[in-house]
This record gives C-alpha cells, structure tokens and sequence, in this order.
C-alpha cells in the first residue's frame, strides 16, 4: 500500500475511506434532481459523509446511539448511515410510508436520539408522535419545503448541519478519527427491523463482520466489480437495499443511481442501464403485463413479429444463457430475434446491460422467469432474510431453476431437520434481536445455526434448495406423505384464472382445494365466450368455468405428480368459492395472505362435503360490506373430482 | 380594521410587506355593461389576497385589469409605488406579474417541458440569428432557463410527466403545468383565476398546499380567485368580495365571514 495511510478495513467507514484513495474520482453515488443525473465522486462522499458525521458531533451524538432515517432513496440519506457508522452509532433505517405508529413503535424501541428525514411529510409524522418519544432530540430534515414555519429549535436542515459540522472541524476533527479507528469488526454496522407479519417488528443487529463478509462473498461469487451500475429504489429499510446499496457498494465500489421520484423510476432505470438489478416477482410481473397491454395495440406485423420471435426465444433463450448446446441455425435465428424484437425490448425495459439479475422474496411464476431469462436477462433467484444478511443461498449462473433457490451461497452452511425446516449458519447471522433475547434464543442457538421458518429439502438431481412452505404449515397426509399447501396454492395461482387458493389436506386422507376464480381475468374470458352472467357467484359455479379451473387443477397435478417428494399434494376434490375471500371478513390479513384457519372454521360444511363425497352442498355465509353492515349470501356449490396421476415411483413398481 | 402603513408578521410567522399594487376607483365598462364600478383595494407584498363573489360579479374583469389585458374607463393601478400608465399585458408580464387562466390556456401538442420554458420567454434576450443557429447567447439562455424551469418542476412535482405532452394529461395535472409556466417566469405578482376549478378534493388539498408553498417559498405576493369558500377561507390573508361589479367586503376570512352584506349575497343565509 505504498505511502499512502495505512487503512483498517474491518469497518464500513473504513472501506469508504479506501475507495476515496483507490477511486477517488469514480462515481459513487447518482442522483436524478432538476432532470439533471447529479453525481457524487467516492472522494466527494467521503467529504460529504465526513462533514455530516462532524456536524452529528456537534449534536452531543455517541456511540452506540440510534439514527433513525426515513424517506425515499437518496445519496443523501445513504451517507446519513455512513456518517453514523463514521462516529460509531448505529443508522436505523425506516420503511418510509410507515403509518407514525410503526414510527413510533421503532423509535421508542432503539430509543433513538437523532432522526434524519427525508422532507416534510416524515418530519410531520414525526412530531405527531414525538410528545412520546423522551429519547428523541432532534430531527435533521433534507427538503426544506414548507418547513420554515416550523419551531426549529429541534430541527436543523441536513446541510446546515454540515456546515455546523465543518465549521467546528478542527476541534472536532481528532475526536471523528479518534472514533472511526476505534471501531472493530465486531461493533454493531446496522439495525434493520423486521417487517414483522408475526407480531411486532423485531430489530436485527447486523455487525460489521455481517455485512463485510457478506458483501465480500456474494461480490465474489456474481464477479462483482467496481463498474457495476445499480438503480437503489427498493425501501432503505429492507435488508437487501442495505446490502447493495452500502455494502457490495463499499466492498467493490461500483455507483449506486437514485431515480428522481418514485414515478419516474421506470424511465430512470432505462436512463442508467443496470448492470446489477434486483427486484421482487411483482416487478417483474407489472413489466411484463405493460408490454402485453402495449403489444396488444400494436399493428399486425409487430404482433406478428413479437410472437414468432418470443415462441423462438422460448425455446433456446434459456439453453442459450446456460450455455448448453443450441444448434447454428437456432442461434442465427435467436441472433436476428435479439436485433429485431429482445435487444429493443429489454431496452424499453432498461435492462439491456443487465449482467446479474435477482428476484426472492416470494415465488415467482415460471411463465414469467422465463419470459426474462429467454430475451437473454441473466435473471437468477436467490433465498434470504434479514437475520442472515441477506444471503442464504443463491444460483449461480447456468443453473438456474424457477422452482429451486439455488446452493448455499459462499461461506453458507445449510441443513434441513427432520421435519423439513431449514436451518442455516454463516459469517452473515445476525448478532442478536435487539433487546429481546426470548427471541433470539428461540431463533438462534449456541452454536449459530438459525431457524428460517420455512420448510424445505434439497433436489436430489440438482443438489439446489427447494422451498416448499412456511414450516408451520406443513403437514402430513393420512398416509404420511408430505403436505405443503403454499406450494400447491402457488402453482394454482399462476393461472390468471385463479385468484387465491386454499389447499387442505393436513392429517386427511387426500388434498382438496378451495378456489377463488378472479372476476376480471374470467370474465373477459366469459365474454369473448359468449357465457353470460349475472355475477361473481353465477359465473363462480359457471359449469364452463367449473371445467376450465378442473383443467387448471389437474395440468397442475400433472406437474406435482413429477415431484417425488410432493406428489401427495395433488388436489383430489375441488370447489369454487361463491364469494371472494376478503380482508372485511377476516378470511385474509390486510397484506392478502389468506388466514388458514379462519377460512377452516367458517367453511367447515364445505370441507366436509369435499370429504364425505357429497356432489353439491348448500351453504350460507355470513359477509360484511365495506360500511361495517352484516348480510349473507346463500349458494349450492357443487363439489368437483379431480383427475389424479400416480406418482412415477408407485408407478414404476 | 387593517394596519395599512407598516409590514406586519402572521400567526403562522410570515412577514406582509407594505403594500405592494394599489387599486383605485377602478371602473370599467363593456359599451352599457358596467362590469367594475368604483372599486378601490390594495394588495400587500407577500400576501395571498383573494376575490371571492356570484358569477358575473366582475372577478375575472378585475384580474384581467390588473394583467393588463382591460384598461378601465375609470380610477387608477397603483403598483410599486408608481401610477401604471395603460400597458400591453406583456409589458405587465414584464414587471413581474404572471397569471394562469380559468380555461386552461396551455399548448396542447406541446410537452410539459416546452409549455413550462415558455414562461421564460420574457427573460430570452438572444436575437433572432443567435436562436436559429443555436449558438452562443442563445444556447447559454437556454441552460441557464433550463435549470430555473427544472426547480419549479422539481418544486410541483412533475417530474414523471416532463416529456409528456400536455394534450395527453388530465386536467388537474394540467392546471398544474399552468401554475409551473407561470411559476418560470419568477413574478413577483402571481394572478391565479380559479386555480381549484373542476377539482376533487384531493387535487384542491394537493394545489392549496402548493399555493401555500408558493407562497412561503418564494415569497410571491398572490392573488386568486376562488369558488370554493373553505378553501378561500383557508389559504387567503385578506378577501374583497364582490358583486354585480361592486365591493361589498374587504378583510380578513373572519370579518367577511362575518359581514351581512357577505353573507346575503354570496353565502346566503347563514344556518345555525
């Protein structure tokens, strides 16, 4: 390292000043403002990061004290966690649109004393609740707009502070290097709190061995380097939004863009060109259905085009991206497909230079993985949560699955227990709850290894993790064969048809299944059919309808019947619900995850008919409408076989 | 009633200047029609004035007096201190003054960018060649016109819709795009005829916030003209009301709410 300071990397703060020496002038960080890409040198935020953390010690701050930060993603925002990680306290970022209980409950929690926020609308929710809040000192606010009336005697503007900061460097400057060699490998990075499905969130103490080691192994293993481009647009608050935007950042250098508004993201995302891009099935799902719609209004030639090019792309796209073998003729026809019609679609979409692509965080439909990974997008999955630092496996690239999650990720030791639940131990463990050992000792062990939650096993033909289910939901048949419903209920609802399914099946002598058909995907359908009907329940037990959601069901048998493990889930008995399962009625949570056993206790007449082989059952059902009034629907469904096919093995006996 | 000599703070801690445009005795007449008659007010510096009355009670007359567009027969415009002799109205444009309109008068093949930096036009001194060539004076204009019109695009948060044509919006984003144009052209005096018209609930909640901001951001002097009474009630420093081209009220929201003559011409009887 020449005669250059010698530099202490076991910090994040630490491998920010070293990306100031090694690439000083490379951007760091992006940020669209005035239509203008505003960009930020590694030098340059290191300066900016300093004169925050400066101007954070002239407002008493400590270390070990609690930042909270809320607000959309911004450069700004992302040197308000280093420069807390800079004096030693620990940033606590916040999901934005949080309602000020949330808030509340989290700053209370941490006992922060500093927040930083985004504009007025976070301060305003802030002050709402700060009468309760004894620990809170002081809000520092980035967008002045419509705040100068504000008391300001605990408020201060993010540059002036800065200003502040550097006003006072020489007497303070000693005590920020003081405070940035005194940090260890061990000392806490980051507080993330857990979005918190279960009861209330939970705050995941991430030290700095986490998230280097973390960043270091999965940089390494994707090739990550110093020119990768990388849109930040997922919550600050999320696990994985840390981890791309600050650590693999800092680990390898490569520039983090802000888009300049949440809607203009998509035209922010073409404008930079991802080389490195994350983003959840749902993302990739609206893309998706933008350009059908826009396909849809195309002119004939396009269409027909589009089509031709996208039945070819189906075909090798992916073979081509595995480099498996395709034949010369295919790649010459795959080669004009990519000029014509994927080259300017992944355009439009921005994701023309994407190298490295992920989605997790739910299943993702297999239509729809291949739709990317056949216009040549190296689209992967990968498997996480927060208390791992993200990362517990992943796919590397040319073994890629939509059904699997791929191998441990580097440094990753994964095993699944006797019932089925995973369990993992890495560098990335998390190092505790924060003040809630119950629930650290119940998470972790003495060893390090960590419950996940969900159920799992690894394919024997690939080696790669499978995810079937919430551990808690699974079950055995009667026959003792695994019941996972979540994995069924999810190959059901990728048919556009099928809103929502139930699956039982747990302790019964086979699996039957409830099924929400959705109104706008059927009833277009109906239309272009010529089925007429007066409504959701008339068109629900449509014998047409019947038919089409038995085809859905038993395609869908077909393909658990493949799955040696799972082949016991296949949907024996189904009926179609008279009424769609609703949040008013408690059948689902407010996020639409169905409550299992709320949908069990109201319909038991109904699963008992799917058991004792009645073929129709009269039902009544209580509904609540959106004023809070009761009334109730009555229906005579009618109870349907399913066709079944043999497992391979029985078969093969 | 109204301290009219010195500048004064606001409950919510805004300084009003001294006053700013002076009407006085404004009379104007369309052949027999007498649209304004004797109508005296002024507006202070930094203040949201609004016109509230019937339809037909002269609003939009009085407004287009003080843009310059009517010249009355009768009285006189005070503004900055001087007597305004009768102007164009792009010679109004030019003394700082900007207005948005009640049907919105925007260019609809236009995208919002373009309709936005015309309301720079009048601080574009490059000639003709320098325009057409692109070249030197011009093309410094431009950028630095640019970076102002981005600010107030920025500040009405239509970024999403920069490259959008306006033809292709609806109309509470157009009305918008109108108050941005007007915004470019940084006046001191900001005319708005009916900026909430047509609007839902929600888009009058998210244009009174961005009046108010207007206002304190920049401090621009504001006078508008308004249907919706709570919302008059709301925003407004000071209201006349008038009718059948008459003023029939002058004051704070709570005095006019309280004035007789008000409340039997415009707010009806009052309920209890």
């Amino acid at each position: 390292m020449n005669k250059r300071a010698p530099l202490v990397l076991d910090s994040i703060p630490g491998l920010l000043a070293r990306n100031a020496q090694d690439f000083g002038d490379k951007p760091a960080y992006r940020e669209k403002e005035f239509g203008i890409w505003q960009s930020w040198t590694w030098s340059e935020t290191l300066y900016q990061v300093d004169s925050l953390a400066l101007g954070l010690l002239t407002l008493g701050a400590e270390k070990g004290d609690h930042i909270a930060i809320a607000g959309r993603n911004r450069p700004y925002l992302y040197w308000s966690m280093l420069a807390a990680q800079s004096i030693g306290a620990v940033p606590v970022p916040i999901y934005q649109d949080a309602v000020g209980d949330e808030i509340a409950y989290v700053l209370d929690h941490c006992n922060a004393r500093f927040i930083v926020a985004g504009d007025q609308e976070q301060v305003d929710k802030v002050i709402d609740i700060q009468d309760n809040l004894e620990g809170l000192e002081h809000i520092i606010y980035l967008d002045a707009r419509g705040l100068r009336k504000y008391d300001h005697s605990k408020l201060t503007q993010f540059q002036k502070l800065q200003e502040t900061g550097r006003q006072l460097e020489s007497t303070l400057s000693a005590e920020l290097a003081q405070r940035k060699a005194k940090m260890t490998y061990d000392d806490t990075c980051v507080m993330l709190y857990t979005s918190g499905t279960t009861g209330r969130p939970k705050g995941v103490v991430l030290s700095n061995r986490n998230v280097i080691e973390t960043s270091k192994n999965s940089s390494q293993f994707d090739e990550l380097g110093p020119g990768e481009e990388v849109v930040a647009y997922l919550p600050m608050a999320w696990v994985g939004d840390y981890i791309f935007s600050i650590g693999q950042a800092v680990w390898t250098g490569f520039c983090v863009s802000c888009p300049e508004s949440q809607e203009t993201m998509m035209t922010d995302l073409r404008e930079i060109g991802p080389s490195y891009y994350f983003a959840p099935p749902r993302i990739f799902e609206n893309q998706l259905t933008n350009v059908m719609i826009r396909m849809e209004d195309a002119s004939r030639l396009k269409k027909w085009m589009f089509k031709k090019a996208m039945a070819h792309a189906k075909l090798v796209g992916p073979a081509l991206l595995s480099n498996q073998t395709v034949s010369l003729i295919d790649r010459i026809k795959y080669w004009f497909g990519d000029k014509f019609i994927y080259g300017p679609l992944k355009n439009t979409l921005g994701l023309s230079k994407v190298r490295v692509g992920y989605t997790a965080g739910e299943a993702i439909g297999p239509e729809l993985f291949d739709f990317y990974r056949s216009l040549g997008i190296n689209l992967k999955q990968l498997y996480g949560q927060t208390e791992a630092t993200v990362y517990i496996t992943m796919q590397p690239d040319g073994e890629v699955d939509a059904n699997t999650v791929g191998v441990p990720a580097p440094g990753v030791e994964v095993r699944v227990d006797d019932s089925g639940e995973i369990y993992y131990r890495s560098p990335g463990v998390f190092v505790e709850y924060y003040n809630n050992p119950e629930s650290t000792a119940s998470t972790k062990d003495e060893d390090g290894w960590v419950a996940t939650g969900d159920a799992g096993f690894f394919e024997e033909s690939s080696g790669h993790l499978r995810i079937i289910d919430r551990a808690k939901d699974v079950g055995k048949i009667a026959d003792g064969r695994l019941f996972a419903p979540k994995y069924v209920e999810n190959k059901l609802k990728f048919y556009p048809n099928i809103l929502e399914a139930v699956v039982f099946g747990s302790d019964r002598e086979y699996c039957s299944a409830f099924i929400n058909i959705d109104l706008n995907a059927v009833g277009n359908w109906a239309e272009r059919n010529n089925i007429a009907y007066g409504g959701y329940q008339e068109l629900s037990q449509h014998p047409a309808v019947l038919d089409m959601i038995q085809n859905h069901i038993e395609e869908t048998n077909q393909s658990i019947a493949d799955d040696p493990m799972l082949s016991g889930c296949q949907v024996h008995r189904f009926l179609v619900l008279h009424k769609e399962l609703d949040a008013d009625d408690g059948e689902m949570t407010r996020t639409r995850k169905v409550r299992r056993r709320i949908v069990e206790e109201k319909f038991l007449d109904l699963i008992t008919g799917l058991y004792d082989g009645s073929e129709r059952v009269a039902t009544t059902t209580e509904v609540t409408y959106e004023d809070g009034r009761k009334g109730s629907i009555s229906a005579t469904l009618e109870m349907r076989n399913a066709t079944t096919v043999a497992s391979q093995k029985v078969a093969a006996e | 009633m109204f301290d009219q000599s010195e500048s004064f703070v606001t409950e919510d801690g805004r300084t009003i200047g001294g006053v700013m445009m002076e009407m006085k005795n404004i009379t104007l007449r369309f052949g027999g029609v007498v649209a304004i008659k004797d109508i005296s007010f002024d507006v202070r510096e930094g203040e949201i004035r609004a016109i509230i009355g019937p339809n037909g009670a002269g609003k939009s007359s009085m407004l287009n007096v003080i843009s310059g567009f009517y010249h009355p027969q009768d009285g006189e415009v005070w503004y900055k201190g001087g007597k305004r002799p009768p102007m164009k109205p792009f010679e109004v444009a030019r003394q700082g003054i900007a207005r948005t309109f009640q049907n919105i008068a925007l260019f609809e093949g236009m995208t919002v960018l373009d309709n936005v930096m015309t309301g720079r036009l009048n601080h574009m001194k490059a000639g003709i060649l320098s325009q057409a060539f692109w070249y030197g004076k011009a093309q410094r204009e431009e950028t630095e016109n640019r970076e102002i019109v981005e600010r107030v695009i920025d500040f009405l948060e239509i970024q999403n819709i920069r490259k959008t044509p306006v033809g292709r919006l609806p109309y509470g984003l157009k009305k918008r795009v109108e108050l941005a144009r007007a915004l470019a052209a940084d006046p001191k005096l900001l005319l708005l005829d009916e900026p909430m018209a047509g609007m839902n609930v929600e888009e009058k909640e998210d244009m009174s916030r961005f009046i108010l901001d207007v206002n304190d951001e920049f401090g621009t002097t504001i006078v508008l003209i308004e249907h919706d009474m709570s919302v008059v009630m709301d925003i407004s420093d000071r209201v006349v009301v008038m009718d059948y081209g008459k003023k029939i009220g002058d004051g704070t929201p709570k005095d006019v709410r309280s004035n007789q003559a008000v409340i039997d011409a415009y707010l009806g009887v009052a309920h209890d």
